[in-house]
């Protein structure tokens, strides 16, 4: 059978790359005992995939994997048995049985959702404006930047991949196709409070990443983007669906 | 941009505390982290790593293995004794590894100390560092460690407040080079009195004694070495003169330390699994320590003797339990010579019976080629991919009988033979260069050896073969090294080195399979450098602390090795390599390590290397005992039957 997690990626978990989460779970599964299903062949490794690989330094409610079981208790008690054998900052957070015939996460992603928190300590005072040049970018026709590639540089619009931009919690929380929980988990909090949510659009065809769109913003504002400043945060990861967008783990049943 | 407004949820409180709780602190700052390789190095937190609440703890512990993370997670002997010390309640056991040179730059233009991986906290701070030395050219590395933790480099120049400094490990069987940086040393295995020498740290401290108070209690400890408590002088031509104690609490003659029964002791049921892929990313199983080979260039085989096994029964159980905490996909069984543990076909067959359909590797090294070894190989690898292993060391009869590497040409043809007969076709052939009494006919014999197993494989009828086949033959250079029988002999020089490199590439082009063979070899250089500290005296802590104040560290790392820099070191401190390496010893030479007794005795090395000379071969431990002293620790291959 096939299931999906859903997993965050909390604090220094941050630093641990896509690669290494890779093998991290084919270990902590183990650990886990779950009745997996292996490929075949000498080296034969469990039928694991991953949805979207997470950049070094951002941190996640909103991860996913599918994985193939022969057998498997509730969603519940699934959870329960994997968190045990993990790190406190890696933590299983939904589990649901996909349909037989559903496509692999990595196939599916079309939307990502972001957090992107100021750190405490880097700016002194409220950046002037933050509010403002964000919805003016937003309602631009078009945002033209210059992406830098393996072959040198190229222009891109990223306007038709801008989704959603909000400032507060209240905003995001009303975008459409939103899942039931609320708010982000793990995300850090810093004490000067400011944030601004995106909806970007993600997947194996285009993947625009949370810092094209906040050097694009800085640029309004007449600043330079400081990465280290910012705390990225994915919140969510969606398939496209008729009229809008559907978290990865609707697509599936929890197992009672 | 919809701008609607909705209720929000306040978090609960219990969420928001457990929030906090649950990040962890590290002791770099992001914009350090986020610029230097591979992160993961230095934020600790791997799976089965201990926490404890150093409030509750009286003593606190840094292992350091002075090399980068991914070297450092993969040694077993630190993971044991991370264990063994964190069973104990009063103690908190962290590590430490050598910041990479990113990371190093970065701690020293922004003045941040070194931290252990667990909490995090200061290497400052903590009550002792202990540092396991592994090879000689991480010395630099110790450096590298005190430096960036805020500890004087040299032991004398130590306070109240600094932690105490000691080291374990082979290279302490010659401590003298690195004699000035330790406060002490520990001689011989960690599962012994590492206990009792905790124990006398707190009493000290009860007692409200001093740092030297509590070094004369540690140097009444069986097998402990406290530097500072002996003088050396010297003869005009540099040899030593006298090695003598200058405290009563100092023995003249220092034991190892032996663990005497290695299926009732210390072993981490719960190794930690590291996030990042690191050298040994796998569970590894000791299945015997020490070696009934003797070789007579090897120092682990003399200095782990006797040999010890440990129970089959207890391995079976052992390997059940850290494959079960660590979810590994791969085995390894660890030992200087499977072959030699009589317990190794049902323990092999089991692990392959009971993990094999779970999907976990088994792998073997230091397996001799035999009929077993195939049957094996062929059931847990996949034979197209993997390559046969054979150390025949020396490249002809006469030079492996020199060596009394019991290996015959005879035995790796046959062994070749069949393992291609079942379907290998690489291989895999180690030699050195440079050993004693060494021959243009014996350096010629790699070549012919290599080419004569490159023979053995067209003599297969063409339908049972694979492709072509492949030899990769490489060399290293011999370093003679303390506690074997070749401490006294005459190490070659640079040149020396080369020319017999030049030759044997010669002789390796004009094999008839020569298109077959790939030769590769290691660099003189380094290995001068490796045989100057190997058989150093005291005089070269300063040479380590001159080279390291030139700005080196990693010297095992071939890119950050600055040979000209240590030669300049040994220059200006009226030290030469010629002295340390390119001379025989006399047999009544004081030798740096002669007041360290590891059992095997000082006469049984040099009959070994007379027989050396005469090309007569010893028979191991098994065959015959040949009487080498470690009888005296009452235990392992000595009484066995």
């Amino acid at each position: 059978m096939k299931v999906r997690m859903r997993f965050s990626k909390a604090g220094t978990m941050k630093f641990i790359g896509h690669l290494d989460v890779m093998r991290y779970f084919q270990k902590a599964f183990r650990r886990a005992e779950l009745d997996m299903l292996y490929s075949q062949g000498y080296s034969p490794h469990p039928l694991l995939s991953f949805a979207q690989p997470l950049g070094v330094g951002l941190t996640s409610d909103g991860e996913y994997l599918d994985l193939q079981l022969a057998s498997s208790a509730s969603s519940s008690e699934m959870i329960a048995r994997i968190n045990q054998v993990m790190a406190p900052e890696l933590q299983i957070e939904s589990f649901v049985r996909l349909p037989d015939t559903s496509k692999a996460s990595m196939a599916l992603v079309a939307a990502a959702d972001y957090r992107i928190s100021r750190k405490d300590g880097y700016e002194e005072e409220q950046i002037e404006r933050f509010s403002d040049c964000l919805k003016e970018l937003f309602f631009r026709p078009e945002i033209r930047i210059v992406k830098q590639t393996k072959k040198g540089e190229s222009e891109l619009d990223l306007r038709p991949f801008l989704y959603q931009a909000a400032i507060t919690e209240e905003e995001y929380h009303s975008w459409p196709g939103q899942a039931v929980r609320l708010r982000p988990r793990v995300a850090d909090e810093y004490e000067n409070g400011q944030s601004l949510y995106l909806r970007l659009a993600a997947g194996s065809e285009v993947n625009i990443k949370p810092e094209l769109v906040m050097e694009a913003l800085f640029r309004m504002l007449g600043r330079s983007y400081q990465p280290f400043a910012w705390q990225l945060h994915r919140l969510e990861l969606y398939a496209r669906e008729e009229g809008g967008f559907v978290s990865l783990e609707k697509l599936g049943e929890e197992i009672e | 941009m919809e701008l609607q407004t909705i209720q929000t949820v306040a978090p609960p409180k219990g969420e928001a505390l457990r929030k906090r709780e649950l990040s962890r602190k590290l002791a770099l700052p992001d914009e350090i982290l986020l610029r230097v390789e591979k992160p993961a190095r230095y934020i600790g937190g791997e799976f089965n790593s201990v926490k404890k609440d150093k409030s509750q703890v009286r003593i606190r512990f840094a292992m350091c293995f002075p090399d980068v993370y991914e070297i450092g997670m993969s040694h077993l002997g630190i993971q044991i004794l991370y264990d063994m010390f964190n069973q104990r309640e009063d103690t908190w056991c962290e590590r430490v590894y050598s910041p990479w040179v990113d990371l190093d730059k970065l701690m020293r233009e922004e003045k941040l100390p070194l931290f252990a991986l667990e909490s995090q906290d200061p290497i400052k701070e903590f009550d002792f560092l202990g540092i396991t030395l592994q090879y000689e050219m991480c010395y630099t590395n110790i450096l590298q460690i005190l430096d960036l933790a805020g500890i004087p480099l040299r032991a004398a120049d130590r306070t109240e407040e600094d932690p105490i400094v000691l080291a374990g490990g082979p290279c302490t069987y010659n401590p003298e080079p690195i004699a000035d940086f330790f406060d002490f040393f520990y001689l011989g295995e960690g599962e012994t009195v590492y206990g009792e020498i905790l124990d006398l740290y707190l009493k000290n401290k009860e007692e409200g004694g001093s740092r030297r108070d509590f070094l004369m209690m540690v140097a009444a400890v069986p097998g402990m070495y406290v530097p500072s408590l002996y003088e050396v002088s010297y003869h005009e031509d540099g040899t030593l003169a006298s090695f003598t104690p200058v405290h009563p609490a100092a023995a003249p003659v220092i034991r190892k330390q032996v663990e005497g029964n290695l299926s009732d002791t210390y072993y981490p049921e719960k190794p930690l699994v590291p996030y990042m892929r690191v050298t040994q990313d796998r569970v590894v199983l000791e299945i015997q320590r020490g070696c009934i080979r003797g070789c007579r260039f090897c120092q682990a085989g003399m200095v782990y003797r006797p040999i010890r096994e440990r129970e089959v029964e207890w391995l079976k159980k052992m390997a059940k339990k850290m494959l079960k905490a660590t979810g590994q996909e791969e085995i390894t069984l660890s030992s200087l010579s499977s072959s030699d543990y009589s317990g190794l076909k049902e323990l092999v067959y089991y692990l392959i019976d009971e993990f094999g359909k779970k999907g976990v590797n088994i792998s073997l090294p230091s397996l001799r080629i035999d009929a077993f070894a195939l049957d094996v190989m062929s059931k847990v690898q996949d034979v197209k991919k993997s390559s046969l292993t054979f150390a025949p060391e020396g490249g002809s009869q006469r030079i492996r009988d020199v060596i009394n590497k019991g290996l015959s040409e005879e035995e790796i043809l046959h062994g070749a033979a069949e393992a291609f007969r079942g379907g290998w076709n690489k291989v895999k052939l180690y030699f050195m260069l440079g050993l004693p009494t060494e021959t243009e006919e014996d350096i010629e014999g790699i070549a012919v050896l290599s080419n004569q197993i490159a023979a053995e494989y067209y003599k297969l009828p063409k339908e049972m073969r694979q492709g072509k086949v492949g030899i990769i033959a490489s060399t290293s250079f011999f370093v003679p090294k303390p506690f074997t029988p070749f401490q006294w002999v005459r190490m070659c020089l640079p040149e020396e080195f080369k020319e017999k490199r030049r030759f044997l590439s010669g002789k390796m082009k004009e094999q008839r399979n020569a298109k077959s063979i790939k030769y590769n070899w290691h660099e003189a250089e380094m290995t001068m450098i490796e045989g100057v500290l190997a058989r150093g005296d005291r005089r070269l802590s300063a040479v380590i602390e001159q080279v390291y104040r030139a700005g080196c560290i990693y010297d095992a790392w071939s890119e950050y090795f600055r040979y000209d820099v240590w030669l300049k070191a040994l220059a200006d401190h009226g030290l030469s390599l010629e002295f340390y390496t390119a001379r025989e010893r006399d047999r009544d030479e004081l030798l740096p390590w002669d007041f360290i007794d590891v059992g095997v005795r000082r006469d049984f090395l040099w009959q070994e290397y007379e027989r050396s000379k005469e090309g007569t071969v010893t028979p191991n431990c098994r065959e015959t005992c040949a009487g080498c002293g470690a009888r005296v620790f009452g235990g392992g291959v000595c009484y066995e039957g």
